[in-house]
């Protein structure tokens, strides 16, 4: 069943009296459990969609159903706790708040639940230690690598355990190793943990990390490609 | 209570801006304070006078002397329990640099009439006894570090020379309007070396019922109507209150000096608050991505302005009431009772309250209304 369901989408944006259209029609299906990679060149509307699929951007027609709910209806704070409760978010860089701790970050999303301090930091604590950075809690942001500071992000998107996980260009700022690092830590989350992810990227090897590789230009979906787990 | 780490943590962003800025707070609703409290302390000053003192004065000034003579006359009119007389000397000691105010008075009525001035019975009994005596209050003793039994010479500005006093008695006033840095002397020593046939700066008269004061006010301006020096009758309260119209510009000129500083530093606030939300756009973003509601990321922004004013308001506010508490301050005599009061500390937290909200409104409201996606390419 379609995790995600997307329905004869438009998305048009103006710059100054010109009018630029990101999707004409857009129709995608993405399955629950599955690991999608979203390639294409710049402006092709890659980060358009995936802001789409997370209600940080409405279209301008049709419809975009996320787990049961339809995204484009919601009011605004109907989004926000909608998107705490589903929706885990890494980008490509300054993902995280410099000024709070590793722990702090992740333990954001928890502030919005009804969880006590306790179950708080037992979560934190899980979600860092499947990072592999239980070491580095109490660490700020500057005091991290690159690498780290994206599995610190990653932690933060799956600690409220999240029904779908969204990231923009995560290895986009990275080294060859640090990016492995992350790729190999999504495999895991998705192959181990079930976790359906959708990521956003330019990177053919990182594509190459999903189970599904779509192509969009310039708003078109023009390929779809089952790479096999 | 789960957000004050948060907001603590952007609070310390920029120690240095946040620290100057709870600064300028303190700063601004201190300066607040103590104006006000000036104003209030003239307005107390005006209101204090016994309902049954009169207070008689030259009719056409104060600085305008009257006989002694007319202690005699004025005693014997209807209504009129006893008359004391003062006048105004004018005294400096040391290098003149701290004023106090320095009285002639008729000793034993002066004191009868004022039992406000309180003085143990065996100082009083000394005053009355030595011509060259003086009373002071304990203030002025303590700041210039004199003594009971001290011989002390102060220089007259209006009536010159080297004056002597042998300090004789330490009084403590029973209300905080009346100064406690005053040093009172006795009168007819005062008259005696300046040879003047006897005068004096005013009467008070002490009389028995107070809703006699009018008729009496009259009974003494018309019964001098015609003499070399008229005379102007009014209530204690209704003299003090003439002096108090002498400031009544500067109660407006310190109300307005007071707003001009709470407004500039409410600008000061909104501009730090502003660029403190306008360097975390990206981070705006972040957590609207993450859930934050417009409506909780407005709430943060708020609390953060409502944590540096609450700070600035503790300190500037307290500091106020504490500092001029503890050091008993009275403007060099000007100001007795100069105490911040607490309609004037509920004020200026009324005032903080506006500074916090008129500060903190804009990058709130910018905050939350600030679009997820247009906050996202301070991201990307």
């Amino acid at each position: 069943m379609a995790l995600v369901q997307i329905r004869d989408v438009y998305k048009s944006f103006h710059r100054d009296t010109q009018r630029i259209d990101v999707f004409t029609g857009l129709s995608l299906d993405i399955a629950e459990g599955s690991f999608t990679a979203l390639m294409g060149p710049s402006g092709s509307g890659k980060s358009t969609l995936l802001n789409l699929i997370a209600g940080l951007d409405r279209p301008t027609s049709g419809t975009i159903e996320v787990a049961g709910s339809q995204v484009q209806s919601m009011t605004a704070g109907q989004l926000a706790a909608w998107r705490a409760r589903h929706i885990g978010f890494v980008f490509q860089q300054l993902n995280l708040l410099p000024v709070l701790t590793a722990y702090q970050n992740v333990e954001l999303p928890l502030l919005l639940t009804r969880l006590a301090k306790s179950q708080r930091e037992e979560r934190v604590r899980v979600a860092l230690g499947v990072v592999g950075l239980d070491d580095r809690i109490h660490h700020y942001p500057r005091q991290l690598s690159g690498g780290q500071e994206q599995r610190v992000a990653i932690a933060r998107a799956i600690v409220a355990d999240p029904t779908l996980i969204l990231l923009d260009e995560p290895t986009g700022q990275l080294d060859a190793k640090s990016s492995q690092e992350v790729l190999a830590l999504l495999r895991r989350l998705n192959g181990e943990f079930g976790k359906t992810i959708v990521i956003v990227t330019h990177d053919a090897h990182a594509a190459e990390q999903a189970k599904t590789v779509l192509h969009l230009e310039k708003g078109v979906l023009i390929e779809r490609a089952a790479v096999g787990a | 209570m789960r957000y004050l780490p948060l907001v603590l943590a952007n609070l310390g962003r920029h120690k240095r801006r946040t620290f100057l800025t709870a600064t300028s707070v303190a700063l601004a609703l201190f300066l607040f304070a103590s104006l006000r409290t000036v104003v209030t302390t003239i307005a107390a000053g005006a209101q204090f006078g016994s309902a049954r003192r009169l207070v008689v004065t030259n009719a056409t000034g104060i600085v305008f002397p009257l006989p002694l003579a007319y202690a005699g006359r004025l005693r014997a009119l209807p209504g009129v329990q006893a008359v004391s007389w003062a006048n105004w000397f004018g005294g400096r000691y040391g290098d003149g640099k701290r004023f106090f105010a320095t009285f002639a008075v008729d000793p034993a009525s002066y004191l009868d009439m004022y039992p406000e001035i309180r003085l143990p019975p065996e100082q009083r009994e000394a005053f009355l006894r030595e011509r060259t005596s003086a009373i002071v209050g304990k203030r002025l003793l303590d700041v210039f570090g004199w003594r009971l039994g001290q011989d002390v010479t102060v220089q007259g500005t209006i009536f010159g020379g080297d004056w002597t006093f042998t300090i004789r008695g330490v009084y403590t006033p029973s209300d905080r309007v009346i100064n406690d840095d005053m040093l009172i002397f006795r009168h007819d020593y005062f008259d005696e070396r300046l040879q003047r046939g006897g005068i004096v700066g005013w009467y008070i008269l002490q009389i028995a019922n107070p809703d006699d004061a009018a008729g009496i006010a009259k009974l003494v301006d018309d019964q001098f109507k015609n003499s070399s020096a008229a005379t102007k009758t009014g209530t204690e309260q209704a003299f003090n209150a003439s002096f108090a119209t002498m400031w009544g510009n500067v109660s407006l000129l310190m109300n307005t000096i007071g707003m001009a500083v709470v407004f500039a530093i409410l600008l000061v606030t909104a501009n730090a608050m502003m660029m403190s939300a306008r360097e975390r756009t990206g981070e705006v973003a972040v957590l609207k991505t993450i859930g934050f509601s417009d409506r909780r990321l407005f709430g943060l922004v708020m609390l953060e302005a409502g944590v540096i004013t609450l700070v600035g308001a503790v300190l500037g506010l307290g500091g106020a009431k504490l500092l001029y508490r503890a050091t008993n301050f009275s403007g060099a005599g000007f100001l007795p009772g100069f105490d911040v009061s607490g309609a004037t500390l509920a004020l200026g937290g009324v005032i903080a309250l506006l500074l916090m909200l008129a500060s903190g409104l804009v990058p709130a409201v910018r905050a939350a209304r600030l679009p997820v996606v247009q906050a996202l390419r301070h991201v990307e």
